[in-house]
């Protein structure tokens, strides 16, 4: 079948298996191999892409599925050349170890922060509760959402200053 | 050159990682992310059984299908046809039995996976059930089914370790306690399932890029498996997702099978595995029983200890004489204790096969040998701190194998005593421990296993506050396993960039920017003009397995002596140059290179590209090995390892004493790694570790049903979540020592080994139990057993 969406901002279209997943349509079709397959069965959240701005797990989600739906995965995170002030805080806290997890890490601590700008540490310990992570403990990738939102937020502060 | 440099310009400080960007935007390319033209998949035949004797296999329906390209087996394998570090017994394709449920008999490989799942199970293979042995304890009995016929017998390794005189130390002891202690299998649980690929080449060799820990090992097995010689095989390491000790053998052998699919089919064979795949055939951690028997006096001085332990080694040897090899030279502990008397067994049995995984027979008796402490401290009336500080070692102290600790600064003490200090440890003990126990709701037993309504109601008072801890010693690197040196590349180009490789393997630990560092540091450079090569075999001397918290001391030892050697050819062409005396000290620092009483200076790049001009070479390969050590294997005395750290961990938790869980507030984890190169790296190991002790501590658990896991994937087995550990603290304190780039040791596996038994104390202080099986799970607080699985054999009661 024929589905239609929008990936990491365009528009796109392509003739799917029906039972194909989302996962193996990024991976294989669109060589967005970014998004990353850890169990296959939506525990450890490796996969987590954000579809309509929500974080969901790509290998519980048919391709099918996402016709007409926006889909950001984590090659359209970043702004062209240039980091996010998410992504370029993972880097500065120690977010990052052997980096599997972290794409999918981003995505979910991205959509709490697009609903929730200025979220407490049990927030974030929240958002990002299903995505495992067996390298770092967590407690850098918290910090570095933390910072992020402080960041924005003084930003905006700056703006309407 | 000064040994120990003290003004350090990068070292210490927290340098982002090497490979970060291309982690955060997508770009890493991890061993699944590599597709090559006219690539095959692959699926694994294996048999519903923990053990039996393959009769036939029948692929004739199976042979003229369009969607299967080969079928291998062991018929295929020109070279060894069974592997293993110490013994080779464990074969590639099985082809005569079967002995662990994870065993594969062949692999079909084809251009659809999913064709190709459909199709497996037309194969006919007929077995016969053998008896299953799955409980170790039964493993060396007279009419114990043997697993490898051909060793007449279960038993992998026996160390023994005789030190002083036992019998008389018991009989002069004014007390003797006695207690078993359990521990469970765990899985490493990378969130990288295990993938590898690979490429027949036009000259015969063979190209392999996977998720592969340890390269050259994999050279060394897939060469021998084909029959090949190292230089025809080439392993390229992918972007490492994880391993933690656990993408070693397991990788090997998946290599060696795609190898020999890919020289027979002529085209790229990948293996990709599912979770439970990988949970199903990888190795897990040793499950241990630990008999401690321990003889003190009244003031607290422990004089004697009987350790007897055995490990379930699964199926295969792997690893096991390597793992129980630093139990016997650690299960005293870190105290000087004048008389043990200690055995550690590995044996087979059809479970699941063990291996190393980060803390490599370590965490198992400091789970047991600091819960006696605390139990003597106890029945003495002292506290933890007290009973430590009297039989903790110290600088100059012997240890159980008869080394004395006197080349390096032991700091085992002050580590301890920060970690007290920083968490008011004894006011809290006491306070917690005074705690009045509604004990009334507290422990079911017998058959009233149905709590009353209002029992599952969580309220604050049925919470439990406890405070516990734990000490180590660690012995670094490989110790008297092996041959310990290693390799660096340290390439200084024209314009002042500079490429590094090492033997060693990124597995994600931030190896590649330790490197950087130390390189940065000695040519006064920035890290960013470092470009760290793609890990390939064929480009860098074997610099032994990425293990045993190694890669910082041994790595780094490497590339100082690289740097420094890069560092004296251009000291000597610039004072030349500049007509100073030959002993004239130059500094490099900040991208230039100065002579401060002349007021020379010339930066970094012009000297490299003048360098170029005088025909000087600046691509040096470094080498670093560790002094000798020594062991003597009958009665277990010697220099077990050339240097140790140090550590302290303590536990915060509360209890809910009614249902059982355990909430871990806070871990304060205070390490002497030596000199720390990288803190954001470093603290990043302390978090990391710290929360994967926790898991072994509370959650984790692999359990087998007649050698069957019934956890295969990360629904059932629990992993520690962001939610799970409210708060880890990580306090370095810096012991001196000579060795690796300006004394810095070892860290990784340190931050495991010291959680749980830290967690069992702070258990006990909560609830005024003690705890002699790990888990400590919802039913080992509650009803002070396992639920699952029947036959395991329990530590004291």
């Amino acid at each position: 079948m024929k589905i239609t969406f929008k990936l990491n901002g365009e528009n796109v279209s392509i003739e799917v298996e029906s039972y194909k997943r989302l996962i193996d349509m990024l991976r294989e079709d669109f060589e967005l191999t970014g998004t990353k397959e850890g169990c296959s069965i939506g525990e450890c959240g490796a996969c987590t892409v954000l579809m309509d701005g929500k974080a969901v797990n790509s290998c519980l989600v048919l391709a099918a599925q996402i016709d007409g739906a926006e889909i950001l995965t984590i090659e359209g995170v970043n702004q062209g050349n240039n980091l996010s002030d998410l992504q370029r805080n993972f880097l500065t806290h120690g977010a990052v170890q052997c980096g599997f997890c972290t794409p999918g890490m981003i995505l979910s601590s991205l959509a709490l922060l697009n609903e929730n700008p200025n979220p407490t540490v049990e927030e974030i310990e929240e958002s990002i509760a299903g995505n495992l992570c067996r390298c770092t403990g967590y407690k850098q990738i918290i910090e570095a959402v933390k910072a992020t939102a402080e960041m924005s937020n003084q930003k905006l502060r700056n703006q309407s200053a | 050159m000064e040994k120990n440099k003290k003004n350090f310009k990068i070292v210490g400080k927290p340098i982002v990682r090497q490979d970060g960007v291309t982690k955060v935007t997508g770009k890493a390319k991890f061993a699944a992310d590599y597709n090559f033209p006219n690539e095959l998949q692959s699926v694994m035949l294996r048999i519903h059984s923990s053990h039996a004797l393959i009769k036939s296999i029948d692929f004739s329906c199976i042979e003229n299908d369009s969607n299967v390209a080969a079928i291998i087996d062991h018929r295929d394998i020109p070279g060894d046809k069974k592997v293993g570090v110490i013994k080779k017994d464990q074969p590639i394709f099985c082809s005569e039995k079967v002995v662990t449920p994870g065993d594969v008999i062949a692999m079909i490989v084809g251009k659809s996976e999913r064709e190709l799942i459909k199709i497996k199970d037309k194969i006919k293979i007929e077995y016969e059930d053998l008896p299953v042995l799955t409980d170790p304890s039964k493993s060396l009995e007279t009419d114990a089914p043997l697993i490898h016929p051909e060793y007449k017998s279960n038993l992998i390794v026996h160390y023994p370790l005789r030190k002083g005189n036992v019998d008389s130390g018991f009989s002069n002891s004014e007390h003797i306690l006695e207690q078993t202690y359990t521990t469970q299998n765990i899985e490493h649980a990378y969130i990288e399932p295990e993938c590898v690929t690979a490429i027949p080449q036009i000259d015969n060799s063979i190209k392999i890029i996977g998720s592969i820990q340890n390269p050259h090992t994999t050279r060394r097995i897939v060469a021998a498996v084909l029959g090949i010689s190292l230089s025809q095989v080439v392993i390229i390491q992918a972007d490492l997702g994880g391993s933690f000790g656990g993408k070693d053998d397991t990788m090997n052998i998946l290599s060696a099978r795609a190898a020999v699919a890919a020289i027979k089919t002529g085209r790229p064979v990948k293996i990709k595995y599912s979770r439970e795949d990988s949970i199903l055939e990888s190795y897990k951690r040793h499950p241990y029983v630990m008999h401690y028997k321990v003889g003190y006096n009244s003031s607290g001085k422990i004089t004697t200890m009987k350790i007897d332990v055995t490990a379930d080694g699964g199926a295969y040897a792997s690893m096991s004489p390597f793992v129980t090899w630093r139990t016997v030279v650690q299960a005293t502990g870190p105290y000087e204790i004048e008389n043990v008397w200690t055995d550690v067994k590995a044996v087979y049995t059809n479970n699941p096969y063990t291996g190393a995984m980060r803390g490599f027979g370590s965490p198992q008796p400091i789970f047991a040998q600091e819960s006696i402490m605390d139990e003597i401290a106890e029945r003495l009336g002292m506290n933890p701190v007290e009973i430590r500080e009297i039989n903790a070692l110290k600088q100059n102290s012997v240890t159980s194998t008869g080394q004395r600790l006197e080349n390096h600064e032991v700091t085992l003490t002050k580590a301890m005593k920060t970690a007290i200090e920083k968490t008011g440890f004894v006011d809290k003990w006491n306070n917690y421990r005074n705690q009045s126990l509604d004990k009334s709701n507290f422990i079911l037993s017998g058959e009233d296993l149905i709590l009353s309504e209002d029992k599952f109601i969580s309220r604050q008072d049925k919470l439990r506050r406890g405070i516990g801890l734990s000490i180590s010693l660690r012995g670094c690197s490989l110790g008297a396993e092996g041959i310990d040196a290693a390799a660096a590349l340290v390439a200084v180009q024209p314009d002042g960039s500079v490429y590094l490789l090492s033997g060693l393997a990124e597995n994600g630990q931030g190896l590649r920017t330790t490197y950087s560092i130390v390189a940065a540091e000695i040519l006064g450079i920035a890290t960013d003009k470092i470009i760290y090569l793609e890990q390939d075999t064929s480009r860098i001397p074997d610099s032994g397995p990425t293990v045993a918290s190694r890669a910082t001391l041994m790595g780094g030892g490497a590339f100082r002596n690289a740097s420094e050697i890069i560092q004296k050819r251009i000291t000597n062409l610039l004072l030349n140059e500049w007509q100073l005396d030959k002993e004239a000290e130059l500094i490099f620092e900040d991208s230039m290179i100065k002579h401060i009483a002349s007021n020379k200076s010339i930066e970094f790049t012009e000297a490299c590209s003048f360098a170029s001009q005088r025909g000087i070479n600046l691509s040096v390969v470094g080498w670093y090995k560790g002094p000798d050590v020594s062991w003597d294997e009958e009665i277990g005395q010697g220099s077990a390892y050339f240097t140790y750290v140090y550590g302290c961990h303590v536990a915060e938790v509360s209890v809910n004493i009614n249902t059982g869980e355990i909430y871990i507030n806070k871990i304060t984890a205070v390490h002497d790694a030596g000199k720390i190169i990288n803190i954001l790296g470093a603290q990043g190991q302390v978090y990391g570790g710290s929360t994967q002790g926790a898991g072994y501590a509370v959650w984790e658990e692999i359990d087998k049903h007649n050698g069957f896991i019934r956890e295969m994937n990360f629904d059932q087995y629990l992993i520690p979540t962001s939610k799970d550990i409210k708060s880890i603290d990580a306090i370095f304190i810096e012991g001196e020592d000579d060795y690796g780039a300006w004394g810095a040791k070892s860290l990784g596996e340190p931050t495991l080994e010291l959680t749980a038994g830290a967690i069992a104390n702070a258990v006990k202080n909560a609830t005024g139990k003690r705890y002699f099986n790990l888990p400590l799970n919802l039913e080992e607080i509650l009803l002070n057993r396992k639920l699952r699985p029947e036959d395991m054999k329990r530590g004291s009661e």
